[in-house]
Order: C-alpha cells, then sequence, then structure tokens
C-alpha cells in the first residue's frame, strides 16, 4: 500500500516536471513549477520527510514562482517601454 | 576548442561520472531497509537533548555550525540581491496606481493572511517540537505578508512594511545566532555548544535547551530575509523605471 503511494508521487512529480520543461511560456512556467513544488512536497511526505516537504512547499511552490513572475513582469515591462522611444 | 573536441571531452566526462554514480549505486543499501547508522545515532542524541524533533536537534544543535553557514549564505545572497536590484542612476520612480481588484481575490487575500501569517509564527515556534522550523516557519510567515499585495495593492503593502527594519532585523538575526554561540565560549564550552541552558521538560516549547533560541534567531532572519528579496524584485516590477529617452 506505502509502495502505491510512492509510486503514484514519484508519477506526479516526474510528469509535473516534464511539463513544466515543455511549457514555454515563463509566466505559465512558473504555474507548472509551482504545481511541481507541490508534488514534491507531497513526494517528501510520503518518504517520511515532512521537515523537508515543508520547505519544498514554502519555497519551491510560492517563493521562487513568485520572484518568477516578477522577473518576468520586468522584463516585459523594460520591453514595452523600449519600443515606446524608439 | 573545436566543436568535436567539445563534444569529445562531455562524452568522457559523462561516462565518467555514470561509471562512478552506478558503481555508488550498486554499493547502496537496499530502498526501505531496517539499517539507519547515522539516524539512530542522531535520535538518541537529540533524546539524550530533550528536543523531541531530532531535525532540530541536528540543524541547531549537532550541526549548529553548518546552520551558521547557511544562514550566511542566505544572508549574503540577499545582499547581494538588494545591491543588484538597487535603483540605479538611469531610472526613476514611478508612483503605483491603485489597481482594482476582484471581490473575491479580495476576500480570499484578506481572509488566509492571518491564517497563513499565524501558521508560518506556529511553525517557527514549535520547530523543536514538530516538523517544521525557522526557515520553514520564516518563509511561510513572510508570503503570507505579500498576500496583501494580492488583495489590497502595492501601497498598501508597502504601508505595512516598513524595508529598513526588516533589513536591520534580518542583520541583527544573524548576530544574535553568533552571540548565541560566542556566549557558549564565553562559559568556557565550545562555540555553539548546546550546554548553556538547561534541557527543560520533554516535548514542551521550553526543551532542548539553546534549540529553540536559535531556531528563533534563524526564524527571524529568514523572515526578514524574503521580505527584503520580494521588496527588490517588487520595486524594479512595480515602481522602478527606466529614465524616457534615456
Amino acid at each position: 500500500m506505502a509502495d502505491a503511494v510512492i509510486v503514484v508521487a514519484l508519477l506526479l512529480v516526474a510528469g509535473s516536471a516534464t511539463a513544466a520543461v515543455a511549457v514555454r511560456d515563463p509566466a505559465r512556467q512558473a504555474l507548472v513549477l509551482s504545481v511541481l513544488g507541490v508534488a514534491l512536497a507531497v513526494l517528501f511526505t510520503v518518504l517520511q520527510a515532512p521537515d523537508v516537504g515543508l520547505s519544498q512547499l514554502a519555497v519551491g511552490s510560492a517563493l521562487t514562482p513568485l520572484l518568477i513572475m516578477l522577473a518576468v513582469r520586468k522584463v516585459r515591462r523594460c520591453g514595452r517601454t523600449g519600443d515606446e522611444t524608439r | 576548442m573545436s566543436r568535436r573536441l567539445r563534444l569529445w571531452l562531455l562524452a568522457v566526462g559523462g561516462a565518467g561520472v555514470t561509471a562512478l554514480l552506478v558503481a555508488a549505486g550498486l554499493d547502496l543499501p537496499s530502498f526501505g531497509g531496517p539499517s539507519h547508522p547515522y539516524g539512530d545515532r542522531a535520535v538518541r542524541a537529540s533524546l539524550a537533548r530533550h528536543t523531541a524533533n531530532t531535525i532540530a536537534s541536528v540543524n541547531f544543535d549537532q550541526r549548529a555550525y553548518d546552520t551558521l553557514g547557511e544562514m550566511g549564505i542566505l544572508f549574503a545572497a540577499v545582499l547581494g540581491c538588494v545591491v543588484l536590484l538597487r535603483q540605479a542612476r538611469d531610472e526613476h520612480r514611478a508612483e503605483p496606481e491603485p489597481a482594482e481588484v476582484a471581490r473575491p481575490v479580495r476576500r480570499y487575500a484578506l481572509i488566509v493572511l492571518p491564517v497563513a501569517l499565524v501558521t508560518g509564527i506556529y511553525v517557527v515556534a514549535h520547530g523543536q517540537l514538530s516538523p517544521g522550523g525557522g526557515f520553514q516557519g520564516g518563509v511561510v510567515a513572510a508570503t503570507a505578508l505579500h498576500l496583501l499585495y494580492l488583495g489590497a495593492d502595492y501601497r498598501a503593502l508597502e504601508r505595512v512594511r516598513p524595508i529598513g527594519l526588516f533589513e536591520a532585523s534580518d542583520a541583527l538575526a544573524v548576530c544574535a545566532y553568533l552571540v548565541l554561540g560566542l556566549t557558549g565560549v564565553l562559559a568556557g564550552t565550545a562555540f555553539l555548544a548546546n550546554t548553556l541552558l538547561p534541557y527543560g521538560t520533554f516535548n514542551t516549547l521550553a526543551s532542548g535547551g539553546i534549540v529553540p533560541l536559535l531556531n528563533a534567531a534563524v526564524g527571524v532572519e529568514v523572515a526578514s530575509a524574503v521580505v527584503v528579496l520580494l521588496a527588490g524584485f517588487l520595486d524594479q516590477a512595480v515602481e522602478i523605471e527606466e529614465q524616457q529617452g534615456s
């Protein structure tokens, strides 16, 4: 039973990680990355490492996607003002 | 270096790493086995010091020196981000306009904000008892604060987040960790040795000797560092603009 849960968690991680690489738009990629963060947190919890799971949940599914989204927004804004002045 | 040579170099390096990894993997104990030599010793040491969460005992007692290094890395990384993301001479600050927020988003953010903040503080405070600790709780509390940006707008967030105060508390928390370590030296034992305080009753908030104090220092450091880091990114994304026509 426990093995089945581990296999499902591993498949979830593999699926969402592949999706994160396959998606090309950076803003969407950040969202998929946050799903990957949740999947990894589930995997760590299933493997009896709730401490690491909690870190992964806080950093991987909230902080990193937020930083990526903010960076993407800044880059897009720079591009827009650059176009106007040109 | 020609393309061909580079590919050869990559192939040789990759083959070497693969061979080493396979050789090491064949020697590993099988998955889920009963033999945990390091775990058994760590659990015994943490129980001897009345720390219910063995991970906290490893992080803040048995390997407190490692945690000092990790804390230093985070501090230096955030310092570097603040220097890189500062307002440059050819940029100016544009006052962000108040944004229209959808009513369900506002309601959700304002309900979840206090819950998430309290959860973060709870995780920091119970680091020595249950999974979690300074790092996890600090990140949760700091990101919870930013729900205000979702629920209201950037100016509301800036009002509850005096950045100078968070920069100072970041540095002070790192100093507090160092000073707590040095008190061990002054008391006649070793740097960061857990001999200063009584170990207390097992599985209560005031147990584990110096562990809860180091845990709290890390919690304040991480929460302030994340707030300062996100403030740098948010300033760049929302407020700071390049000078027109420069």
